[in-house]
């Protein structure tokens, strides 16, 4: 599972809202991004690039490489396994139906807790855009703290170079294969990896009666 | 040759000794002696005039040709993205907007456009126009700083108090309009902060008028000069080829020939409804760059005419009072401050009012879980942020893809292979602002 939904504030459950305006429920589309899998057909040309895409790999390694593809927001998003994937890039980069010329960014996010049962808190999000075709996609790769190996996608795309760097700097994401996987925005001897969920944050203490600030995520707030 | 030395200190990785340089002892760190060898190495920056903000760059040379470019960065990382996830979602703007600091409202849009996707609301129309409106005048503004700093790097220091001065008379509209010059938060997740201000429209067509001169005055001043052109032609050449593959977009990309600009093949915020062109050059070098700069502003005045053109009263900012927020903002005598009437209402006529204004301004609103990546075409190319919600009153995550980050990576391609001095040209062609690469 990837994401969880916050409820309450102060313990406050339901809309948690308290004003008295009430008017506002949302119905929350497609859930948490969760497991929540979208079914063919997907609808435009999102299923044009899946059959393009599975006849450029093959469609049982499409079966084996692809763990459930998500629709959501008018956007399309197919959970890898990190095994494939960069079979999968290189298809997308290099068909003629596919044409994905362009990777615009790569990213981490970390769902602490909700790896689910297999724990696989860090994702690597690819945000692919084809400048032919006018057409964007996003492949996210899940895998977990104890075995952060994700394959480098820098031979394919150049330009994942320091995004990839970023990813191993901001959330400790090892790709294998990478030129030069140091970090580069901490400074090069910082421990730990800043934008994981359970980075401590630190307080600040101040001078008066023992008292220190609280780190911002303890601090007393709406969730 | 040793290799303890006071300033770098190393450690032993599985990956072999790392090294943590400080400048100045390159020899001591690669054992190699620079009598032996004609290889030097040159550490340039982060505190350097010509190096564009805090960029550092290690450059290995022989003789004057750069034989290998290497690009530190980092050197204002300040965890922008880390700071959003502990605010709400409409603090998030007066962050993202520090990023690229020249070019603030770019960010706030793309931001809000992000949030808006995932809260699944559309804008009122008046709003938009004036986004557009006031992105443009701040592609101008950033624009004029990348050629004031062009010129400044390549010794043209006219060029520079021109820019900057050009630029004020940006910087003095937005202040009008949203209150700071820089910075403004005045983009919101729902529409705007407020309003534009009375007789700004009289105030920026003065503007349109006085500009295109301005402009002539810098092609007088720097685009027939023999030595501004002799620095910039066939310095810092990067084909289409190299561009995409290495994810550069922006000025850079159409100074290679390709027209490439989302205002026309993703358009967003209704730009497919304006009559403007997409300026392309096909010398791949400095000297493209700052040709496709000089006519993207003039391109960016006749938007800003179309936007005044249309602009028809309305709201600036959704019904939704769940997501609007209740500030209410009013120009005061001293400065930008809550409106009295909304005070007087929350305080001493609506305890539901003030429940709500509390409710919002401290809780704020919750957005339905999922993720986007929402792209605009901002001054330096591609700014996307790929915004990921858990359902809370704060972001889950925000990644901004930003362009000075991706296109700083074309410094080694553009550099490597020729003079030091070219150095500093490709990377003023470059045009990147710090504050967005380290973020």
């Amino acid at each position: 599972m990837t994401g969880a939904f916050r409820t309450g504030a102060f313990g406050v459950t339901g809309s948690g809202d308290t004003s008295g305006f009430g008017g506002l429920v949302r119905v929350e589309p497609g859930g948490a991004v969760a497991l929540h899998t979208t079914e063919r057909p997907y609808g435009g040309w999102f299923d044009e690039v899946a059959d393009a895409l599975a006849e450029a790999v093959g469609q049982a390694t499409y079966d084996a490489a692809v763990r459930r593809v998500l629709v959501d927001r008018g956007e399309i998003t197919w959970f890898v396994h990190r095994e494939h994937l960069l079979v999968l890039l290189q298809a997308l980069r290099d068909d003629d139906a596919l044409r994905f010329e362009l990777c615009s960014s790569v990213s981490g996010v970390d769902y602490l807790d909700a790896g689910g049962p297999t724990g696989e808190r860090l994702h690597v999000v690819h945000h692919l855009t084809s400048m032919t075709y006018r057409r964007r996609i996003r492949l996210e790769t899940a895998v977990t703290a104890d075995d952060p190996h994700v394959p480098s996608s820098t031979r394919i795309y150049p330009t994942a170079d320091w995004h990839e760097r970023e990813v191993w700097d901001m959330f400790g994401v090892v790709f294998d294969g990478h030129p030069a996987l140091t970090r580069i925005l901490m400074p090069d001897d910082w421990e730990g990896h800043p934008q994981r969920k359970d980075y401590p944050l630190g307080g600040v203490p101040v001078e008066y009666h023992d008292a220190t600030i609280p780190p911002p995520d303890e601090r007393r707030s709406y969730r | 040759m040793t290799t303890t030395d006071p300033y770098a200190g190393s450690r032993e990785t599985t990956e072999g000794r790392v090294y943590t340089v400080t400048g100045g002892d390159w020899d001591l760190t690669f054992g190699s002696d620079p009598l032996a060898e004609e290889r030097l190495v040159v550490n340039m920056g982060p505190q350097h005039p010509s190096t564009h903000g805090v960029l550092r760059l290690v450059l290995d040379l022989e003789g004057e040709t750069v034989t290998k470019a290497r690009v530190v960065i980092g050197y204002l990382h300040t965890g922008i993205e880390k700071n959003v996830e502990y605010r709400t979602w409409t603090q998030g703007t007066t962050f993202v907007t520090r990023m690229d600091y020249l070019a603030p409202l770019f960010n706030e849009t793309a931001y809000c456009l992000a949030v808006e996707k995932l809260l699944g609301i559309e804008v009122p129309e008046r709003a938009t126009t004036i986004r557009v409106l006031v992105m443009e005048l701040n592609r101008i503004a950033s624009h004029l700083v990348g050629l004031a700093t062009f010129g400044m790097e390549m010794g043209a220091l006219t060029g520079m108090t021109n820019g900057f001065r050009e630029r004020e008379l940006v910087l003095d509209l937005l202040e009008e309009i949203t209150g700071l010059r820089m910075n403004h938060a005045y983009v919101r997740p729902g529409g705007l902060a407020q309003d534009l201000p009375e007789g700004i429209e009289a105030k920026i067509r003065e503007f349109l008028t006085i500009m295109p001169e301005r402009a002539a005055g810098f092609h007088r001043l720097l685009t027939g000069q023999p030595i501004w052109q002799r620095r910039l032609r066939d310095v810092g050449y990067l084909d289409v080829t190299g561009c995409v593959a290495l994810g550069v977009t922006g000025p850079i990309l159409r100074s290679a020939g390709l027209p490439w600009d989302l205002r026309k093949v993703e358009p967003y915020c209704g730009y497919e409804t304006y009559d403007f062109e997409v300026p392309t050059a096909d010398t791949a070098d400095a000297w493209g760059r700052y040709l496709v700069r000089m006519a993207e502003v003039s391109e960016s005045l006749k938007i800003i005419e179309q936007a005044l053109d249309r602009l028809r009263p309305g709201p600036v900012m959704v019904e939704d009072k769940k997501i609007a927020w209740p500030a209410q903002l009013s120009l005061g005598a001293d400065g930008m401050g809550n409106s009295l009437d909304h005070v007087k209402h929350i305080m001493g006529q609506s305890m539901e009012a003030l429940i709500h204004h509390f409710k919002l301004v401290t809780e704020g609103f919750r957005v339905p879980a999922g993720q986007v990546y929402s792209a605009i075409e901002s001054p330096r190319g591609e700014l996307g942020f790929h915004v990921v919600s858990d359902g809370g009153t704060r972001p889950f995550r925000v990644h901004v893809r930003d362009p000075s980050f991706v296109n700083l990576q074309a410094t080694a391609a553009m550099s490597e292979g020729g003079m030091i001095a070219d150095v500093i040209a490709a990377i003023a062609s470059i045009d990147p602002v710090m504050g967005g690469v380290d973020r």
